[in-house]
């Protein structure tokens, strides 16, 4: 296990040391300089070089690249060209809300998919098992802004029971009114996540239920109940957790549409607005933080899985699969 | 095909979307760009589906965008497939030490969302058609690569590659003859669902604002620009997000429809 711990960590390392790289390269790679975000139409030369010195485009590209290093090893990313203020605390500052945002969504939809999904496969000779997986299906080819869409029409502008969208100003300072201007967007993002999360728990039930294992614990006398708990559970949680690690990336990313739907100040909302405004230093900044996130949920995903499943424990050190 | 209800249901909802696209380019209502018909008219008489809120016909947007979704799909899945088998194949024939190199720079691709990626690309060129299937086309081309890579992998190990080597054929005779023949029908399957994956992101790169610009009437675009109006033009709101949903069903259908022709031990319920 340490072995492998090591050579996971060490795989991760690299992985931010190349992603940090990737980002690097191919934003530097375009045509034009960034230094022209800051300028004007007509800039004289001086102001270009000005501008150039001023977010060090004028430097070679190694140097430059050492420096996009050195900054991240500091946690500095940097200083908007836009509102001149740091890329790091602005960051901090929207995760306040996309963190919340993420989280929640993921446990929302784990809750409707583990019993949804379980149900599928157990009841699947009734009406209302291929009816859940039907929708299941549906759910995973819907864009998720349009379900946010579909949602404000119907819970913000005609019933009038839900905000359509923002966040209060003072952050969480009122818990109350944070949460309530969350509901919509947890539940767009928990209604789409779970429809690809219902499809792996009801193809690790399916496997389960058709297992020799759990016929025999019935014919040994287990109840239904007692040999899913023993045998059943453990069996079909190895699959299901190795998914978890992606789904919960993926709501990330679910999270960064969505807030844009219901105008959200969080990361998603401050990459577009990087984008389009090509404020670079807020584009890195936000997408070298997200690839972060992502690499570090499939480490924390990896491990899990590892310290869960016996067989792989005991395989120390084993192969890349 | 009989018994294969879902399979011929999502080939229909496939080739539907398919025709409108073809048609789009023959014959429209008006022209996309055209503004005269006022705004937000309601669906019927000399507006089929009425007007958006600059006065372009919708219909004419709908069709359009059925084009725009699948030249951005498909686009992106020849894209992302070309590079994606092409490295595959190499990571599959590689030595150990740049097998181990390519698995790990892929991994570090895939680890890289699409959407992000997407972005990325597009913060750093600019929105355009191009970069929307340059950007899906690379982000798919990690996981088609992982993909390809073990399929690769999988029938190298076989006796009969052995057998091919020993009486003297040539290796790319043996990609040729054994392997492409082998893993393609897991390819494809793979691919197709690509194909949903890729239209759904280009929805959402759209719906940010950063995909293909006007007159490339996007379903994403007609959604975000419906959004304001929701409540007094329903149509232009949910006809897009119909179409998307249609044809993005249609595409996993089909696929699971590959999968079992691909595989017909394969049970159908799953």
């Amino acid at each position: 296990m340490a072995r492998y711990l090591l050579r996971r960590t060490a795989f991760l390392l690299g992985s931010l040391l190349l992603a940090a790289s990737l980002l690097f390269v191919l934003l530097r790679l375009l045509p034009g300089d960034p230094a022209n975000a800051l300028l004007t139409v007509g800039a004289t030369p001086e102001q270009v070089a000005a501008a150039r010195r001023q977010i060090g485009s004028d430097l070679p590209l190694p140097e430059q690249f050492g420096a996009w290093l050195a900054g991240l090893a500091r946690l500095d990313l940097g200083t908007s060209f836009v509102s001149r203020l740091p890329v790091g605390p602005e960051i901090a500052e929207r995760l306040v809300v996309t963190v919340p945002l993420t989280l929640l969504s993921f446990a929302l939809a784990v809750v409707i998919a583990l019993p949804v999904g379980f149900l599928a496969a157990w009841r699947s000779d009734r009406w209302y098992g291929p009816l859940l997986n039907g929708v299941s299906q549906l759910g995973i080819a819907v864009p998720v802004f349009w379900i946010g869409m579909l949602l404000v029409t119907v819970f913000a502008l005609r019933l009038r029971v839900l905000p359509a969208g923002g966040f209060p100003r003072e952050d969480w300072a009122d818990p109350g009114r944070a949460l309530t201007s969350l509901v919509l967007p947890v539940v767009t993002i928990a209604l789409v996540m779970s429809a690809s999360l219902i499809r792996y728990v009801r193809s690790a039930t399916l496997d389960v239920l058709g297992s020799d294992y759990l016929r025999t614990a019935r014919a040994l006398g287990a109840s239904f109940a007692g040999a899913m708990w023993r045998h059943g559970l453990r069996n079909a949680a190895v699959p299901v957790v190795s998914i978890l690690g992606i789904e919960l990336a993926t709501t990330f990313l679910g999270a960064v549409v969505v807030e844009s739907v219901f105008t959200l100040p969080g990361l998603g909302t401050m990459l577009v607005e990087g984008i389009a405004e090509h404020d670079y230093p807020v584009i890195q900044g936000v997408l070298v933080v997200s690839t972060f996130a992502v690499l570090v949920i499939g480490f924390a995903a990896d491990l899990g899985q590892r310290l869960m499943d016996p067989r792989l424990r005991a395989h120390v050190g084993g192969g890349r699969s | 095909m009989r018994g294969r209800p879902t399979f011929v249901i999502g080939c229909v909802l496939v080739a539907v979307v398919f025709v409108v696209a073809l048609g789009s380019l023959i014959w429209l209502p008006y022209d996309p760009a055209d503004t005269s018909g006022g705004r937000l008219v309601p669906p019927g008489g000399a507006h089929l589906l009425g007007t958006d809120k600059l006065g372009r016909d919708l219909l004419t947007q709908l069709m359009v965008g059925a084009r725009i979704a699948l030249t951005v799909g498909v686009g992106s899945v020849l894209l992302g497939g070309a590079l994606g088998v092409a490295g595959g194949l190499l990571a599959g024939f590689a030595t150990r030490w740049l097998d181990d190199l390519l698995s790990a720079a892929l991994d570090i691709l895939i680890a890289f969302p699409t959407l992000l990626l997407a972005m990325l690309v597009v913060a750093a060129r600019e929105a355009s058609l191009g970069s929307a299937v340059l950007a899906i086309g690379l982000a798919m081309s990690g996981i088609v690569a992982r993909l390809t890579r073990v399929l690769v992998k999988r029938v190298l190990a076989q006796d009969y590659i052995t057998a091919a080597r020993t009486s003297g054929a040539s290796w790319p005779r043996v990609v040729a003859e054994h392997v492409l023949p082998n893993i393609w029908p897991t390819l494809l399957v793979n691919l197709a669902l690509q194909l949903g994956l890729a239209v759904l992101a280009e929805a959402a790169l759209s719906y940010l604002g950063l995909g293909p610009p006007p007159p490339n009437a996007s379903w994403g675009r007609l959604l975000q620009e419906a959004q304001a109006t929701v409540l007094t033009a329903p149509t232009g709101a949910i006809a897009p997000g119909v179409l998307l949903v249609v044809l993005v069903v249609g595409v996993n259908l089909v696929a699971d429809g590959f999968r079992d022709l691909a595989d017909p031990t394969r049970r159908r319920s799953r």
